[in-house]
Parts: structure tokens; sequence; C-alpha cells
């Protein structure tokens, strides 16, 4: 059998790795080749279908759901009766935790609407190792299990959702799903190319490697906060 | 790592004396089963999911060939590469080979089994790369010039003190005093060290949970935030992946989502999961500007094609490590290689070679709890005793518990003399144990007389006992 083994100095790769790896499983799946062309067909229809699976019920308010959820994961969640009251509930927020007015924002079109009061200091970019807060836009929440979605693009970069100590998500309640499904849904019906990053959150960075004891706050935020905005 | 489990009967002896071992495997066995107990207790649709789960991958493996192209073609579609590692120093060379068209000095590393299975590290550092792994629990153990002990948690086996005197050793070079023996301020402490770099790192490598026919995505899944930050941050992405890991599509992604994080760890979701899809495009404000994939056979298609095919359904939750007894009394670094446990005394041999670890599919119970656990339904004792036949087969295993066998097997195939033997023999021993009610020492298992008595039978077999009962007690 092939050795797994470590040690040996690398060479460079032997040519024809795709044809030995592919060769082998087509051998290995013991199909009939003639028949190729029938089970690519079959497995095209299978993926176009969409098929859903399994879905455990998700019943009643979304909103209690999702907010219910969400604290379960140790985020904290915020209700905010229209986009013109996020600019002083992100205020209250940063003043409970004694931060400052620096913040960096996406640029969505929700984020977009927020007409920041003069006090905050806002940086419309990618995350830069210093910052400590961040405002992002959500493409989605799920209520299933209390996880936010963001997606990347010129508007939306990834870094926000991880380089800063605390993490600021807002949600327009009306991206609120019930399930994991209805996000690949949306994502379908709204974009034409797949984003390079789709990031599913479900509560602040944790670890439980030394002594398998929680711990919140390894390489990612250390608080995340979810603003609600009825819009 | 050089696979060390043929030394897994010496290697589980000094498990076996470690105190320190003991109280971390007692913790680790309580938190783990509890909370996977109360993840799936409280989702009565587990077992439909299951099967569901199991269809799709049963599927998938089928027709692994054609979902192997079509993600390969997705992957190129939206920018990325596709590169194909037959073996272990194929997938080496290759991650090599990108790293210096890269001109990369820097690596960080998110957890992947199979780049421990293929021992990328010492690979890339002999190549003059600096690799720095940023899992919290790799990190410990690359620190530590170890092996994982736990695929999910790898550095269950340390305790904090440990930790502390690693961390106040490794990190005087660069200025930084011993921390605290608080979990917070070690923690605090990795998190401060691996920012920087974070920030320096040319190449991010990650392994894949699942990989995304329908798009040419790949999935990660973790609770820290390591593996985005590699994945995000150095210019050029490199994901390792098995050839397994494939799925057709986003929704059958869903289904085996919900099964991994309870099964794994009792979350309902990790905290992290991540879908990322070629490089950054064009517009975008950060993102890899490369992104490779590396789908490494390394003895799977050899699985797909024999009697362990649905070994490849495995999604490396660990359930079956944190339910199996064995497990619980030796630890991992007693299997000797990088796949601990149930599923790695299954894929280890597989991969390294019988010869090479005849000792782990011997070292069960088949109590049958991996198998009552797995999420992916994987008949993991059926597994092990294929295994220890070919092993018997192909004359591996002591000469003493080969002749046991041989005439162990012989009478049992004979039910004419197997009961008569078997009640002269039980006859003997419940005659010559009747006073001291056990044996210290019996001929053919001195191993298992050395550590314990064998008590003494009552002169009577089962099989005449049972027949007593069923015609006198009705």
């Amino acid at each position: 059998m092939s050795a797994g083994s470590g040690g040996a100095p690398a060479g460079s790769a032997p040519a024809g790795g795709r044809d030995r790896v592919l060769g082998a499983v087509r051998a290995a799946v013991r199909r009939d080749p003639a028949e190729a062309a029938v089970r690519r067909a079959e497995i095209e229809a299978r993926i176009a279908a969409r098929e859903v699976h399994v879905r455990p019920p998700v019943e009643g308010d979304l909103t209690a759901r999702f907010a219910e959820k969400v604290a379960l994961v140790a985020s904290t969640f915020a209700p905010v009766k229209g986009v013109d009251r996020v600019s002083k509930a992100v205020a209250d927020y940063l003043d409970e935790h004694g931060l400052g007015r620096e913040i960096v924002v996406t640029t969505d079109p929700l984020v977009e609407q927020v007409r920041w009061s003069n006090e905050f200091a806002v940086a419309r970019r990618a995350a830069d190792p210093d910052d400590r807060v961040s405002v992002t836009g959500a493409f989605a929440g799920i209520a299933e299990t209390g996880t936010l979605v963001f997606v990347s693009d010129r508007r939306t970069p990834t870094t926000l959702n991880f380089l800063p100590e605390t993490h600021v998500a807002v949600l327009a309640r009306d991206r609120l799903v019930p399930h994991l499904e209805d996000v690949w849904e949306r994502l379908r019906d709204e974009r034409a190319d797949s984003p390079r990053t789709v990031n599913f959150i479900t509560g602040p960075s944790r670890t439980g490697d030394i002594e398998l004891q929680l711990e919140i706050g390894a390489h990612g935020p250390r608080r995340l906060h979810v603003l609600l905005v009825d819009v | 790592m050089i696979p060390e489990s043929h030394r897994f009967p010496d290697r589980a002896g000094l498990a076996l004396a470690d105190e320190g071992l003991r109280l971390a495997l007692d913790r680790a066995r309580q938190g783990f089963i509890g909370n996977r107990r109360k993840a799936v207790d409280a989702l009565p649709e587990f077992p439909a999911l299951r099967e569901a789960a199991r269809r799709i991958k049963d599927h998938t493996l089928s027709n692994l060939d054609l979902y192997l192209e079509r993600f390969e073609s997705q992957v190129t579609a939206s920018g990325g590469q596709v590169h194909w590692a037959a073996d272990a120093p194929a997938a080496r060379a290759r991650i090599i080979d990108i790293c210096r068209e890269a001109g990369a000095r820097t690596v960080t590393k998110g957890k992947s089994m199979v780049g421990e299975e293929v021992a990328l590290n010492e690979a890339l550092e002999e190549a003059g790369l600096e690799v720095v792994e940023t899992d919290l629990g790799e990190y410990i153990i690359q620190l530590a010039d170890e092996t994982p002990s736990h695929i999910v948690a790898p550095a269950i086996h340390k305790t904090r003190e440990e930790i502390r005197d690693l961390f106040a050793k490794h990190h005087a070079p660069l200025g930084l005093g011993p921390p605290g023996l608080g979990n917070a301020e070690l923690v605090a402490r990795a998190r401060e060290v691996l920012r920087r770099d974070f920030l320096r790192a040319d190449v991010g490598i990650t392994g894949a949970n699942f990989l995304i026919a329908e798009s040419g995505s790949t999935v990660i899944v973790t609770n820290e935030g390591n593996g985005d930050l590699s994945n995000t941050l150095p210019r050029v992405h490199i994901v390792i992946a098995g050839i397994e890991k494939v799925l057709p599509g986003y929704e059958d992604l869903c289904t085996v989502l919900r099964l991994l994080a309870r099964s794994a760890t009792g979350q309902e979701m990790s905290v992290y999961t991540t879908v990322s899809t070629g490089p950054r495009r064009s517009a975008d404000l950060d993102g890899p500007e490369e992104f490779h994939v590396v789908l490494v056979d390394n003895g799977r298609s050899g699985m797909l094609g024999g009697e362990f095919r649905e070994m490849l359904r495995c999604i490396r939750c660990g359930a079956c490590l944190n339910h199996c007894p064995v497990y619980h009394a030796v630890g991992g670094h007693a299997y000797g290689w990088v796949y601990t446990g149930p599923m790695g005394s299954v894929l280890t041999p597989l991969i390294v070679g019988l010869d090479r670890a005849h000792h782990l599919p011997n070292a069960c119970t088949l109590n049958g709890r991996c198998e009552q656990v797995c999420p992916m339904s994987i008949p993991l004792p059926s597994m092990l005793r294929k295994l220890r036949a070919r092993g018997f087969e192909r004359g591996l295993g002591t000469r003493t518990s080969r002749l046991g066998l041989a005439m162990w097997g012989f009478l049992a195939r004979r039910p004419a003399l197997y009961r008569p033997v078997a009640g002269a023999a039980m006859g003997v021993m419940g005659w010559l144990g009747r006073r001291r009610g056990a044996f210290r020492r019996v001929p053919l298992a001195g191993g298992w007389t050395a550590v314990r008595d064998l008590p003494a039978p009552e002169g009577e077999t089962f099989q005449r006992a049972w027949r007593r009962r069923g015609s006198g007690g009705r």
C-alpha cells in the first residue's frame, strides 16, 4: 500500500497526477464507461433539482426564535426600529463596553443608509490590524440556529468580520430566513456569480483547546452584537 | 510523521501509567459525551438527517469520478486551480511547488487532518519555509513537536501548566515574558503571537470539511476563526483535501452540517462555516489572489473499490473516539499515527498498511458504541473484524495469539467436538479453582493474567446451563 509516512524529502510532482487519480477512481466506482454520458446527465439533473432533504421545523415568530438562538451562542441582540436609529444603537453598545467612536463599516445598501452622528469617525475599507470595531451589513440571518451570513464583494470585505475585536452586525428584518437552505436560494436569486467568500457566523470566536474549557475570543472577534433593523 | 502504530502495545502500556493523561481523558469523555447527547436529544430529526446524509454520501461516492470532474471544472471556471496527488509525496511536492512559484517564505495553516496525514509541515520546513499552525490546539502540539491526540481537540492531553511552559519557552525570543496560568491569559497570548503571523504570511493553507461540486467551493468549519484568517489575509490560499470530501450541492451540505457540529462538540452550528469559491474578485477589497485545491488520493481510491468504501463517508467529527472505551483508556498517542480511536483503527491500516498497524483493529472490545454514535452510520466494528481476519490470514500477530486463535477456530467449526472439549475444560478448571475462586496464571493467556486474575468457572459450560434452564424453566 502507499505510504502516508513523512520524512522523505520532496521531489517534483509526478506528471499525470490527474490521470492517475481519476483513473483509479473510475476503476474503483466500477461503472460501465459506456454509461458515463447518462450518469453525467443524471448528476447534472440532481444538482439542478436542488432537493432539500430533512429540515427541523422552525415554527412561530422568526424574530423571537432568532433572538433566542443568538443569545444561546453568547452573542448579544437588539431590535432597532428603523435605519435612522442605527447610529444611536451602535453608540449605546460602544458606551456599554467602554469603546470609542472609531468604526470601520461596510458600504452595502443598508449600512450606507445609516447617518452616523458627528461623534463617529467612520472609515469605509477592508480591515486594518489596529481596527477595534467593525459595523458590517449581513446578507441574511438564520432563525434555525441564530446564524448570520456575510458575503464578500467590493462593498463588504471579509476581513471586517474577523480582525476587529468587536463586530457589530446589521441585519434587515426582511433578510431573516427560517433555514440554512433559504440562504442559498437567495444567493442564487440575487447574485449572478457566487461570491469569493460566504461566511456563516454563529456567535463570537471561541476555543476549547485548553483543557476543554470554553474561552471566548480566540482569533476572531471577542464580541458579536446583532442589530435587527426594521426597514 | 512516521507511523508508530506497530508499537501500540508498548505505547498503550505507557499511557495507562500516565496519571495526567488519565485526568485529561476523563474530562474529555465527560464533556464530549454529555454535550453530544444533549444536542442530539434536542433534535427529533436527527435519525432522519443521518439517513439522508448516508444516502447523499453513498450516491456521491458511487459517482465520485464524475463529481470530482465537475468540482474541478467549477474551480477552474471561478479562477482557481485544481491539483491532483496520488500519494503523500506527490501532495507535499505539489504544495511546495505552489509556495515556491509564489515566492513564499511564511505559511500559516488552519487545522487539516489530511495535512497531518501527508506530513506536510515537515516537508515545507525542509523546503525552507516557515510554517505556523494557527488552530490553538495544533499550535500547542507544533510547539511541543507532537502529533494530534484527538482529531477535533489535538492538544487534549496537555495540561495548562505544560502549555504555559511551552509558551514561556517559545515566546521568549519574541521579547514576551511567561504568560499567566489562566485560560483567558493563555488564549490571549496565542492570539497576540499568531496575529503577527497571519499578517505577514504569504500563503495560507487550510483543509476542507467539504467540497461542493455544484460551485467548485471548499468549506471549512471552525470555532476559532483561524482558518478564516488563513483563508483571507495571505495572497495565496491553498486547500488540501481528500478526494472523498466532495458533496453534490449546497442543499446536501446543509444536511451534513446539521450532523457535524452536534456530533463533534454538541453545538448546533460551529461558530464559523466558511464557503470559499475561487480567488478574490477583481473589485474585492480583500481575499487571496490565488486559489489552489490539492486533491489527495493516498489510498482512498483503494477503499472506494473494495470492502471499505463506507469508511469514505467519515466526516471527521470525532464522536467514535469520544465514545470508545479503548481510546478513553489509552488516549490518542498510543495509536501511533494521526488518526486515532475507532476511525483511526480502520484508516491507519488501510493507508499505511496492515503489516505496520495490525494491532489497532485488535484494540477494540466490539461494544459497538462507535457505530451507534457515528452520524454517517459507518459500520466500524464490522470493518475492524474484517481487518482482524485479514491480519490473521497474512500471518500477523504473535505466535501465541495465532496458535490460540487457530486452536479455538478448529474447535468452533466442529460443534460435536467443541461441546465435550469445552465441557471437560470447564469441569477441570472449576475443580482446580474451587478453593481460590480465581487463577493467577493461565497457559497461553499470560498477557491477560499479568494484570488481573481470571475468575474460575463454576464447572459448567454456558451452552449446557442454557439448555438446562430452557427445558427446566417452563
